[in-house]
This record gives structure tokens, sequence and C-alpha cells, in this order.
């Protein structure tokens, strides 16, 4: 079922881009393929960012499945980090990570138990950009170099406007955000020529593949993890959407819900 | 006039000071540089006079429109379409960054950012991945 | 008045070679950062902000405390005052111009540093307190330099200027409660999470800035023939000892609110700051000695302050003692351990100490020689002009 859903990405994402109408995948990409609908929603939307109507993205991770597969993780990182041209530092003080292993007690410090599951105890956690609904590095940011895509709810960056204060990233509850303090392209191995890297003094997190969603694809993590069902992608507030019957099936937490960000990111542990 | 001997002197010194670089230049611009133009490709996203005016507040509205205002819709050249952006649409058929972009950059002594984050095909090719 | 800065002894020619001197190696040091970005200083993906913000967050408190001259001598027509009042007013230039600096030392991207106006965004704290900081610098020149004018020429200073010192008097307080604010509305950092960090941020400021300007007085008393008077030097130790006692007891009651609610993020800074936090095998404590060094200048200095109230004596030496000490106790409380403690631990429960490097400490020093520089420069033209007058 999975492979035939990315086919079906691939091909409604095609289709979209030529103009044809393809509302699921339009909604999913919210890429404003289609001229009068995009019109009509930026009139429909405008002043309310966060009414129900509008698509917010979101991910499962479950945990189950990367638990069973210790490689997967890996790979969804390497892709990512391929994608991104994210550099690899050797040093721990100039690390760059969009996602990234941490173990349970990292992740979920307020939920830390004395005894808790093998899993728990062992597995490497996924962690990256929680694409909050209520984000503190937004409202932290004095220039609007981070903030909420109201088309689709991803907390994107623009690194052009980042002027590298770091306040994003003392308010980020999360610790996802890194910050380029040299130039990084002497440390990334091989350069995707389709997006750009970084420049010294700009700080960088997860963008929810942005890039990659606009073309109809999902994003990369998703795209190694889908397979084995470890990495759910879509639309939280659609309730026909796949995570969303993921969602109401299982049990899932959430990274420090008392910070009040409303992440966009749920485990299932 | 008051203090003659160091006003006048100093005026010189001054009108000295700001016209040097046409004098410096013996009152010549220097060649106009021939930017290489890409082969078999005629069109550009806009008029020739159009772009070389203003290709770096395209390049500013691009930016926006995918960063910000969800508008990534592809623009048509030539029957082909590219995503916007430098190194997405530009740098599909301006393929050399030195031999294109800098030659006026250089003559007008502008030190455009765009590269401090955007792979010139030169350098993504520096490391392409071999396997 | 500009020209009394070119006539001094040559201790003051002296004194402002040493600051040049520092000034210089800051300067090579900040080209250094600038060529090759903020690697070169100890900061990192944890503990991302250092000294430069925390100076920053010191120096904001500096200049609020003129607030303790200005207040007395404008609303309460305290008397005494009159003669230090334009001092406290000149602290505060010359600490909020240090501030603005360490903020573009601080910047990644220093060129960009004016989208904060192009692309104001209110939501942001930083905003405000660009406003408020450049407001309050703005009122400080100001008030500073029509008052002084006046006082030059001995007439009454202007009506209107009386409007600039009253709304600078708000604005004092404002400087430092946003800058409060820029820590306290994080959800993701507990030590700074809390409603106490203003009113700490205020009463440490009304310590740390009268402070300095006891040691100013004492300074210039000695080699530059000012004499503040003992009954304002008296009346500002009260002030001070007051302030630093309200700092140490919102201090202390910080202490409790961790320890005996035992909520782990809660403690967690306080102890990595006072006795080193435990994580992996491994104790972090390069603060510890900072901290309890802080705890004992401060308790000294407040013992030595309240030892000549008690027995009514009155000494320049041990005012400068106690200045001296309780100053750099406030300089270690909230110059290092306020804003380096709040990064340990980091959200994911990890810890990075930070340490800062040699170019870092010389681009700090740099900045603090260029407050003190001008503050130099503008202390000699009120005493310059104090001197006019009294011949």
């Amino acid at each position: 079922m999975d492979t035939k859903r990315r086919k079906f990405l691939k091909i409604a994402g095609a289709a979209a881009l030529a103009g044809i109408g393809a509302p699921a995948i339009v909604k999913l990409t919210s890429s404003a393929a289609i001229a009068s609908e995009a019109v009509q929603h930026e009139t429909a939307a405008h002043g309310e960012v966060a009414a129900a109507t509008g698509v917010r993205l979101g991910m499962v991770i479950d945990m189950r499945k990367f638990a069973e597969q210790p490689e997967l993780l890996d790979q969804a990182i390497a892709a990512c980090n391929k994608v991104h041209n994210i550099p690899h530092f050797p040093d721990r003080k100039n690390e760059i990570k969009w996602i990234w292993k941490a173990p349970y007690a990292n992740v979920f410090p307020e939920l830390e138990s004395i005894h808790k599951s093998e899993m728990a105890k062992k597995a490497p956690f996924a962690v990256l950009c929680n694409h909050c609904d209520n984000p503190s590095c937004v409202k932290a940011c004095p220039t609007k170099a981070t903030f909420v895509q109201p088309e689709n709810g991803i907390v994107a960056m623009d690194f052009h406007r980042c002027i590298g204060c770091r306040f994003c990233m003392a308010a980020c509850p999360y610790g996802a955000r890194s910050f380029n303090w040299q130039d990084p392209r002497p440390f990334i191995d091989t350069y995707n020529a389709e997006f750009p890297t970084r420049m010294r003094g700009v700080v960088e997190k997860c963008n929810f593949c942005g890039e990659r969603l606009a073309l109809g694809l999902e994003p990369a993590c998703v795209e190694v993890a889908k397979s084995a069902g470890a990495m759910v992608f879509g639309d939280l507030n659609d309730p026909d959407s796949e995570i969303r019957k993921v969602l109401d099936k299982e049990f899932t937490i959430q990274r420090n819900p008392a910070a009040g960000t409303k992440p966009s990111v749920y485990y299932i542990v | 006039m008051y203090n003659k001997g160091t006003i006048i002197p100093g005026l010189m010194i001054f009108i000295v000071f700001v016209t040097f670089p046409l004098w410096y230049n013996r009152l010549s611009a220097g060649t106009v540089p021939k930017p290489d133009l890409p082969i078999g490709q005629k069109e550009c996203v806009a008029p020739v006079s159009e772009m070389r005016d203003n290709h770096m507040k395209l390049l500013n509205q691009w930016r926006d429109a995918v960063l910000r205002d969800d508008d990534r819709v592809n623009v048509k050249v030539g029957g082909k379409e590219y995503r916007k952006g430098l190194q997405t649409a530009c740098m599909q058929c301006h393929t050399d960054k030195e031999k294109f972009c800098d030659t006026c950059h250089t003559y007008a002594a502008v030190q455009p950012s765009c590269w401090d984050c955007h792979l010139t095909p030169a350098v993504a090719a520096s490391k392409k991945e071999t396997h | 008045m500009i020209e009394k800065v070119l006539k001094g002894k040559s201790t003051y020619w002296m004194w402002l070679a040493v600051l040049g001197t520092f000034i210089a190696i800051g300067a090579a040091c900040y080209v250094r950062q600038y060529m090759f970005g903020l690697g070169l200083t100890g900061m990192s993906r944890d503990v991302s902000w250092g000294l430069y913000i925390s100076q920053f967050t010191f120096l904001v408190g500096v200049a609020a405390g003129g607030l303790m001259l200005v207040l007395p001598y404008y609303v309460h027509d305290y008397k005494a005052f009159g003669k230090i009042t334009i001092l406290g007013e000149f602290l505060a230039i010359s600490a909020l111009i240090m501030c603005l600096m360490f903020i573009m030392a601080d910047l990644g991207q220093p060129l960009r540093g004016l989208n904060v106006i192009f692309f104001a965004t209110p939501h942001s704290m930083l905003f405000w307190d660009m406003c408020v900081l450049w407001g309050y610098l703005l009122l400080n020149c100001l008030c500073g330099w029509v008052i002084l004018t006046a006082e030059r020429k001995q007439v009454h200073p202007p009506k209107w200027i009386y409007i600039f010192v009253y709304i600078s008097i708000p604005f004092a307080v404002s400087i430092h409660t946003v800058t409060a604010m820029l820590y306290c509305g994080l959800p993701g950092r507990h030590f700074w999470l809390s409603a106490i960090i203003a009113p700490r941020f205020l009463a440490s400021a009304f310590a740390a800035g009268p402070s300095l300007i006891v040691l100013a007085c004492l300074v210039m008393r000695k080699f530059a023939n000012f004499d503040a008077g003992k009954e304002a030097i008296q009346k500002l130790t009260t002030i001070i000892m007051y302030a630093a006692i309200i700092n140490t007891f919102f201090f202390l009651l910080e202490f409790f609110v961790g320890y005996y609610s035992e909520m782990p993020g809660h403690m967690h800074s306080l102890e990595y700051l006072f006795f080193g936090l435990e994580h992996d095998g491994h104790v972090y404590n390069n603060l510890v000695p900072f901290m309890w060094g802080a705890t004992l200048f401060s308790f000294t200095g407040l013992g030595i302050l309240a030892y000549m109230k008690i027995s009514k004596v009155f000494d320049y030496r041990l005012v400068g003692v106690a200045a001296t000490l309780i100053f750099f106790s406030l300089w270690a409380d909230k110059g290092l351990g306020f804003v380096f403690g709040g990064f340990v631990p980091n959200p994911l429960n990890e810890v990075t100490e930070y340490i800062p490097t040699a170019n870092e400490l010389g681009i700090t020093i740099g900045i603090w020689a260029t407050g003190f520089f001008i503050l130099t420069l503008l202390y000699k033209i009120a005493v310059g002009v104090e001197h006019e007058i009294e011949s």
C-alpha cells in the first residue's frame, strides 16, 4: 500500500505541476500550482492562520519500527543531510543538525522514569524540529526570518534575512536549531546542486522539506522510513489523511507538551 | 577671507581626493565587459534590457515568492519550465558564473552575496557524489 | 564644552593611552572574528550566547542604575546629588554604547542588523529592547547635555528639558525590564522562566550602577580634584546596600523554589552554578568558583557597609573596597552566571560548558575599554564644567 501511495504522490505531483487539478496533492504540498484555487485560498485564509480548514503538516515517528531496523534511522538522517547540504563537523560545538539521534532520556526528559521498556532504554530516538503550532522561536525572531507558513504550518527559515542573533536558539524548547559558527562548505561531503548551502552567521533547522513537497515528493527522511512504516507524514487537519488514521489508532506522545508550543511531531513508543 | 593659507590648500586636497577614481583611470571607464551568453538559448525570463537592469530585483521577488508566499509557480522559457531560483532556473542556462555573472559584477565592483549559499554548477560539481 | 577633553594632566593622558591600547587590541580581535565568523568564540550549539550577551545584560543594568541619582534629585529634590546626577546620566550613555557594541559583536551577520528596523517585529522582545535602549540613550544625551550647558552658564535649565528628564525615569526601568523579558519569556529555559527576573535585574542594577559611580567619584576625588561630597557618597552607599540586599533576597528565593520544590528543571542550573552538575560521570563546575566568589564578595561588601552605618564611621577607603566588592559580585551574578547558567543543561538534558576564547576576551575587554574611554571623556567634561563654575 505504501509503494502505491508513493507512486500516486509522484503522479499526482506531476499532474499538479502540469496544472491539472489534483486537490489531494495540492493540499498536501500546498503548492499553488492551480491559480484559481491559490487565489481563493489566499482570500479565505487571510488573517486566520490557525483555521481548522487549513493544512497543518505533521509527522508520526513509530519508534517500534525504528527499533526493529536500527540502520533505518541512520539512512533517514543521511538522506536529509545529503539533500540539504548539511555539513559534518567533527566537534560537538559546531554541529549542524536537522534530524539526529538521541536517547529517550534526552528526547523526553520530563517523561524519564526508572523502569522503562527495553526499547526506551536502548533504541536511539529521532529528533527534529517539531514545526510547532505556536512556535516560541517565531515569537522571538526580531526580523521574521523564521516564520510559520500559513499554507501548511511549516516553521520555515529565510536564511537571507537572518541576522544571526540566535534568540530563536535560546527560545526553542527542543534544541532543534543550529548556528553556522563558521563557513560550513569545507565540511560538506557532497553537494546537492538543487539546494543551497548556508553561509556563516545564520541559524538553520529542519524545513520539513518544503522544496521537495513543492515537487510532490515527501520529506527525504520519510521517503526512506515510510516503507517500513516508521514515519508517516501528512495533514493533521484532514480527518481522512493517513497520519490522522495512525493518530486515531495509536497512543502517541509529544516532546515537552508543557511548553505549550503544540508540536506537530508525534512519537509512538 | 580668514585663514586663506589653510582653507585653499585644504580644498585643493579635498578635490584631488574625491576625483581620485576619475583621474586614476584617466577618465576612461575601461572596456565594457562582454559576458558569455548561453549557447543555443536565445530567450530569458524577461527581455535583455529588463534583465540587465533588474535581475537583482527579480531574484529578490522570486526569493520572497518561493520562501514566504508559497508561490512556486514555474517560469517558462523557450517552452521549458524552470523552478524559480538562482540554482534551479538561472544557472540551468547561465552555467558559468565566472564568465557570465562575474564579468559585469567585477567591472561594476559589486559583490553580491548570492554565492555564499547558492552553488554554482562548477562548485556543485567539485563535490559530487562519486558512485 | 567638548574642548575640555583636550586639556588634562599626564595621568589623564596615560589612562586614555592604556584604554586606547585595549581598544586597539579589541578592534584587531573583532576584525579576526568578522573575517572568520563567531566560530572564533567559545560559544556552541548548546551555549549559544556567551560573554557578549552576558556583558550586554549586565551593562543594561549599569545604565539603568543612573536612575538612583536622577530620581532623588529631580523627583525628591535631594540637593546633595546636585553635583553627581550628571555622572549618572553620563554613565548611562557610555554603558548603553557598550551594550550596543556587545550586541553588534554578537551578531552572526552584523551587516544585516538594520533588518530589525526594516522588518520590525513587535512580538519579538529584541525589537522592543532596541527601541528602549536607543530611546534611553538619546534621552540621556539630550538631558545630560542641556542641563550641563545650563549649569555652565549658571542659569536654570529650560523648563522643557524636565519633560524629558521625567520621561527618562520610566525608560530606565523599562530598559532593564525589557532586557529581563528577553529571557523570562522563553518556555524551554527553566532558570530564566521566572517572574522575579525583572525585579531581580532592577535590584542588581540599582546596586551595580551606583557602585560604579561611587568608585568613579573616589577616583576623581584623588586624581581630578572633584569632590562629590560626603553626604552624597553616604546616601549612595545606603542605596547600594538596600538594592544589593534585595537582589540577594530575590536570588535566595530562587534557591528556595528550586530546592524545596525539587523540580529538576528549577534546580539544575543552580546546581551547575554553585555545586557543579554531574552528568555522565563527569562533574561540570567551571562557574562554581565565580559564584562562590561572588557570594563572598557580596556578603563582605554588605558587611563593610553595614559596619559603617552601625558604628557611624565614614572612611573613603572602606567605601571604595565595599563598592568594588559589590560591583564584582553583581558582575559575576548577572554578567556570567545568569546567562551561562541558563543554557545548562540544554533542552535535551545534555551538558556543554562554555569557556570563552582569547579572541573573544580581547573583543570583550576592547568594548569595556571603549566604554570607559567614552566615560572618561564625558566625566572630564562634567568635572571641567564644575571647576569652571567654582573658579
